[in-house]
């Protein structure tokens, strides 16, 4: 039962949840103890159900009017496919879908390698002095306002920009990389640490080479996390809006910034249809993710 | 050296920690290890029989001194390189891979053609009984099997040597006695160099042809299972090794390499004595309870006393006696054959009479 209720709270909110900070929420359970349980004390449920359909409310609003045969995305006037086949039809609606899976699926696989390195570099290496900073130079996007680091990155580019008049989508792929590697970092440092290191000397014992090491006990092991973490890394891609739109130059619409964009003209279910088929990938990734992480070694 | 040498430490130290905070771990420790042995390391927790493991399987490298293996420095060489496999403590079987897997990942990183890893294989699984589960994970398979597995794996690429560190310890005490027999018999049928490490001097002394007794980063005493018991040369050897009785005796002349010792009783008896031993010296004397004898208090005893204690132990019985002209307790072990003990008892003057060779004078 209460298992069950945790597992709910949880769920509600997993796209902060990193997976890593669940034994957190276990630690506090225990701190509090037998006496005091908050799902007994009068006014929980009600609470609860109160976020619950504040949550989702408007999403299920949002999806419900998708299918809205009219044009408005307030006044029901019954079912149809409409607006998904008008989106499916939208030549600009498909450019930025496309160009944010290029992105997305560029920064989770760069990302997820660098991550991995660096997962591997703080954790299979004797702690040395710069380890700290290391530490805090792969979270700082995690520690920097997004709105900070997109100003940041505007400016800098410009630069760059001026300098060598490139202005192609590598400065988004660059950019959509660099804050998805602690992201991708997490789960993987998470999985490298708890893993027994005597199964890497057993390799080694057994004449496999450091890279023999790596291919055979260390990746098998280590790769239900680097695909939680490229998982993650996609996901909070495909989510971006702020960098995105700070960074992308004329034309380099994600579909993110293209809703935005389409949201200060007339807005028509179209744009639920859209966001609707974008929340249900993220629902799907965010899934194989929890199933990933949760799987023990 | 000669060929048949299989690892040799020379004068091996290894030291942990960064200065001001070090651990020697291993003391100017040297040993010759021979082929086809079954050499044990025994010592207490702490005393370093792992580290000395880890050096010769490759995990670390000395602070000073050299390994050998068969007569080739290795001490520079990762493990990888080295022709020598470990059972591992907590048997770090490889969980993404079933029990043949597990045992072939030797020989497939040495690159043997696959039907010599089958085979192989199928000769290692018959060894450790295991055939019928090698398509299992090795998280389905009991601690016991485990074990199994962990020795196949790494008996697998045929080692010069096998590195053991206390594998027996985690299984309960029936398993315990059966793989100690099952071990021994892998040791005979595979013809490998066996080292083990335990802490336990019961299997020590059941399992090893030689034993090196290990306390503090140093080696105290190398010798047959019979040697380390019969003839320890320090008071940690033989306090270490099942129960002793310690008894400080001074030498009053020398002739020769004997000296003559006088005991606490004021019996005097002969005794080869270290040549740094002068007239004098106070020696202390390891003996025994079992090879002590109770006899008549007087002539014939070489020592005497009053039974403080009588404990029956079926097989036998238990003396506690308290030595007169020493502030001492003896505890000596009678086995019941006749059973005359019954008419000793807690009270009784008593004479303690025991064999010449069974009257060892420690080092220190
Ligand atoms: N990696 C290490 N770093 C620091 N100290 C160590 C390390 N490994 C072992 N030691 C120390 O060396 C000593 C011997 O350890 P070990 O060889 O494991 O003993 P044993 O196996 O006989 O119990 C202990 O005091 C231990 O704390
Ligand atoms: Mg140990």
């Amino acid at each position: 039962m209460a298992e069950v209720a945790q597992g709910n709270n949880l769920g509600t909110n997993p796209g902060t949840n990193l997976g890593t900070n669940q034994g957190g929420s276990v630690a506090v359970r225990k701190k509090w103890g037998r006496g005091f349980d908050i799902k007994k004390q009068s006014g929980f449920t009600t609470i609860a159900m109160i976020c619950f359909v504040m949550l989702y409310a408007p999403i299920l609003t949002l999806v419900v009017y998708s299918f809205n045969a009219g044009t408005s995305v307030a006044i029901w006037a019954g079912f149809s496919w409409r607006w998904y086949e008008s989106a499916w039809a939208n030549q600009q609606v498909y450019d930025a879908s496309i160009r944010s899976l290029t992105i997305a699926t560029f920064a989770a696989v760069v990302s997820t390698i660098v991550a991995t390195m660096a997962a591997l570099a703080t954790t299979r290496t004797k702690p040395f002095p710069g380890l700290t900073f290391i530490y805090a130079f792969i979270n700082q996007p995690l520690m920097v306002p997004e709105i900070v680091t997109g100003i940041a990155l505007l400016i800098f580019f410009a630069a760059i920009k001026v300098a060598t008049g490139y202005t192609g989508l590598g400065y988004l792929l660059i950019a959509h990389t660099a804050f998805c590697i602690p992201f991708a970092y997490l789960p993987i440092r998470a999985r490298l640490e708890n893993m027994d290191l005597s199964l890497e000397r057993a390799a080694a014992d057994l004449y496999a080479t450091p890279f023999k090491t790596f291919r055979y006990v260390t990746l098998p092991l280590l790769w239900p996390g680097v695909l939680a973490g490229g998982m993650l890394a996609f996901v909070i891609s495909l989510d971006d809006v702020v960098i995105t739109e700070l960074v992308k130059s004329g034309g380099q619409d994600t579909l993110p910034t293209y809703m935005l964009g389409q949201l200060r003209r007339i807005v028509t279910p179209e744009m639920n249809a859209i966001s609707s088929v974008f929340l249900a990938i993220s629902i799907v990734m965010v899934t194989i993710f929890f199933l990933l992480n949760r799987k023990k070694t | 050296m000669s060929a048949a040498v299989a690892v040799e430490a020379k004068n091996v130290s290894k030291i942990f920690g960064t200065a001001g905070a070090e651990v020697r771990a291993l003391d100017n420790v040297s040993v010759t290890i021979r082929q086809n042995e079954f050499f044990t390391l025994l010592g207490p927790s702490g005393c370093g029989k792992t580290t000395l493991l880890r050096l010769i399987a490759g995990f670390e490298m000395p602070s000073e001194g050299s390994i050998l293996l068969e007569g080739d420095e290795v001490a520079h060489l990762p493990p990888y390189k080295r022709h020598v496999n470990t059972v591992f403590q907590s048997y770090a079987l490889f969980p993404h891979m079933t029990v043949a897997q597990n045992i072939a990942f030797g020989l497939e990183m040495l690159g043997k053609p696959k039907a010599e890893v089958q085979q192989t294989v199928a000769a290692m699984l018959k060894l450790v009984r295991m055939e019928e589960l090698k398509d299992r994970r090795t998280s389905q398979i009991s601690g016991g099997q485990q074990q199994r597995v962990a020795l196949a794996r790494a008996l697998a690429p045929r080692p010069k040597v096998l590195l053991l560190d206390e594998p027996l310890s985690a299984l309960d005490l029936k398993l315990r006695k059966e793989m100690q027999i099952e071990l021994k018999r892998m040791q005979m049928e595979t013809g490998i160099t066996f080292i083990f490490v335990t802490h336990d001097q019961e299997e020590a002394l059941t399992m090893s042809d030689r034993i090196a007794v290990m306390s503090k980063g140093k080696i105290l005493q190398i010798g047959s299972p019979t040697e380390i018991y019969e003839h320890p040369t320090v008071r940690f050897v033989a306090d270490f090794i099942g129960e002793t009785n310690f008894i400080e005796a001074e030498v009053t002349q020398r002739i020769g390499g004997d000296g003559q010792i006088k005991l606490p009783s004021g019996v005097t008896i002969s005794h080869p004595v270290a040549e740094n031993v002068g007239v004098g010296a106070v020696v202390t004397l390891a003996i025994r309870p079992e090879r002590i004898d109770l006899v008549r208090p007087g002539a014939e005893a070489h020592l005497n006393g009053k039974i403080s204690n009588v404990v029956y132990f079926g097989t036998d019985t238990t003396f506690h006696v308290e030595i007169d002209g020493a502030n001492k307790h003896v505890t000596a072990r009678v086995q019941n054959r006749r059973g005359h003990q019954e008419v000793l008892k807690a009270g009784d003057a008593v004479g303690l009479r025991v064999a010449p060779d069974a009257m060892q004078i420690l080092k220190d």
